[in-house]
């Protein structure tokens, strides 16, 4: 198999539940060693999306292919070469972290001397090697998305499927598991994850989606998308709750080549911020803050769908 | 790409026994408070009903028993319920918690095993632990002298056999539940009235005419029959036949609707 061999296809691949369509008709491709991201809000059909790559949901229509396998005809040999982290832990706290290990390694029929030895060095990839003893149900939500990391990479799968890693972590918390997974990238394994955060979507992915209710909006690396889709700069001015109004009214007259008025915020979408902003208090206005920052995947999703991602 | 991996060793190559390993590991935590309840519920039961009440009931006769003692006539009848109960018990709130509450059933259907293997290696653990919770209502009930032939090792399977009956179409049930109050359902409205007025307590010549023939079709009542003849050693071949046909027949549409309930609630 080629280094860029194509693993997943998919072509106008849909899903519906009973009349609400989740998935619209999306097509992507997926390579071998790539880290492929669906970015999107809540309900964009990423999760779906996800599912049906990891064969337990059917699609209701266009076509995926995984391997080259069909996923409802050849689910379980699928299965048996991806790793699966779900949003939702599904770790089974009453056992002990080893014994997580054990019983999944289980599943996948590998043998008790396999599971040890892999075992001991997932736990050691995942800085939980001191607590292989402990019963899972006490440890900190950050442990137990490691311990399904490691789970997950059990049967040394070929495309690792991570459905919002860090989703209810803690700052720190998730910043070691990126750690892990940017190690996980730098050795080879295939990576596909969905995120509504775009930071994670930033650091973790060669390439991505942009998905917004049901359809695929945009794709490409994370800086073409910013190019294409936004500018180098953005000036984020925030005015007086009395005077925001007035204040994005005048602000029509600075030059730049969009303009986004939010709720709290006023941005402007400019090459260069700082020149933004002496034209702002060149009109007169005083914003009570102001921030010149680099364009983002936010900036992009909010050109995209005009709305932000983590409403 | 990875090598490709070794074919799993020993039983592991069937998908069902990797999931039974799964709960055995689960009941590690908790064989000892089972063996406990096993071996106290036959010695309340046999000691209240078939002692206590049995004295009265012995004193007036016991022709229509079969001419043997009620604690001899009763043991086959809680021997069957025994099978009923720890199967209902096993599939109701376990197979439940698996899909709605610990989830262990979505993470192992990430894996190779399809709904379906989940279904079977539940059942064969379930199938265990009614062998081993009957087993020890035999030993119990051979201690109060209420097994009198050999035939009585025979009863075990017959036992085993009618919990299974129960276990295909209740754990089939149990997994397309979304509440976990409509468990209670069949406990009120099947397990107790099965219980009592199946002939596990007093024979089914006893009730209204109308009534009998809704005995008739209850499955407990073919599994206390079966146990009774076979413990009674009066079994005919027609009449076990009939017993076991009915019983095989009600686990083959009970594994028939697991299949599909299965992939349904999983697969999604």
């Amino acid at each position: 198999m080629p280094a860029d061999a194509v693993l997943i296809r998919a072509h106008g691949l849909t899903k519906k539940f009973g009349s609400f369509t989740a998935v619209d008709g999306v097509d992507f491709q997926l390579h071998r060693g790539e880290a492929f991201g669906f970015l999107g809000p809540n309900g964009a059909g990423k999760s779906s999306t996800m599912r049906m790559i990891g064969c337990v949901s059917p699609p209701t229509a266009g076509e995926l292919t995984i391997f080259g396998l069909d996923p409802v005809a050849d689910g379980a040999a699928i299965r048996a070469r991806l790793g699966v982290v779900p949003q939702e832990d599904t770790l089974d706290v009453e056992l002990t972290v080893r014994e997580n290990l054990l019983v999944y390694g289980r599943y996948f029929g590998l043998s008790r001397a396999v599971i040890q030895d892999r075992s001991a060095r997932l736990l050691d990839f995942v800085q939980l090697a001191d607590r292989a003893g402990d019963r899972v149900e006490p440890l900190s939500g950050g442990l137990k998305r490691r311990l399904t990391i490691a789970r997950s990479l059990i049967n040394d799968p070929d495309v690792l499927l991570l459905d919002e890693p860090t989703t209810g972590l803690d700052p720190q918390a998730r910043h070691v598991v990126w750690d892990r997974l940017f190690r996980l990238k730098q050795q080879g394994v295939t990576l596909v994850l969905t995120t509504h955060y775009m930071d994670e979507a930033e650091q973790l992915c060669d390439r991505l989606v942009v998905m917004d209710r049901g359809r695929i909006a945009a794709e490409g690396s994370p800086r073409e998308l910013i190019e294409g889709y936004s500018t180098p700069e953005v000036l984020e001015l925030r005015f007086d709750p009395g005077e925001h109004e007035n204040a994005a009214e005048k602000l029509a007259s600075v030059p730049a080549q969009r303009r986004e008025v939010l709720a709290d915020r006023v941005l402007l979408y400019v090459p260069d911020g700082d020149a933004a902003l002496a034209a702002v208090r060149g009109l007169g206005l005083e914003p009570l803050t102001s921030l010149v920052r680099r364009s983002t995947l936010e900036d992009v999703f909010l050109r995209l769908t005009g709305r932000r991602l983590e409403d | 790409m990875a090598a490709p991996a070794a074919p799993a060793p020993g039983l592991l190559r069937f998908p069902a026994v990797r999931q039974l390993r799964f709960w055995l590991t689960d009941y590690r935590r908790t064989w000892r408070g089972s063996i406990y309840s096993s071996v106290l519920s036959p010695l309340l039961y046999l000691g209240a009903m078939g002692v206590g009440l049995g004295t009265l009931v012995n004193e007036h006769g016991t022709a229509r028993l079969g001419g043997v003692s009620y604690l001899v006539f009763l043991a086959p009848g809680l021997l069957a319920a025994t099978g009923m109960q720890t199967a209902v018990g096993e599939c109701t709130y376990p197979v439940f918690g698996s899909v709605k509450w610990n989830k262990t059933y979505q993470a192992a259907s990430a894996s190779p095993l399809r709904p379906a293997d989940l279904f079977h290696g539940h059942l064969l653990f379930v199938t265990l632990r009614l062998t081993m919770n009957c087993a020890a209502f035999l030993a119990v009930a051979a201690a109060f002298g209420a097994v009198q032939s050999a035939w009585a090792l025979v009863a075990l399977p017959a036992a085993v056999l009618t919990g299974i009956a129960f276990a295909a179409p209740v754990e089939a049930w149990a997994v397309t539940r979304t509440k976990d109050t409509s468990l209670s359902v069949i406990y009120r409205f099947g397990l107790i009235p099965l219980f009592l007025f199946s002939g596990t307590f007093f024979p089914i010549s006893q009730l209204p005419a109308w009534l009998r023939p809704v005995a008739y079709v209850t499955p407990l009542w073919h599994g206390v029959a079966l146990c009774r003849a076979l413990m009674l050693g009066v079994a005919t071949p027609a009449q076990a036949a009939g017993h076991v046909g009915y019983l095989v027949a009600l686990t083959l549409v009970g594994l028939a609707w697991g299949n599909r309930s299965y992939a349904r609630r999983l697969y999604v």
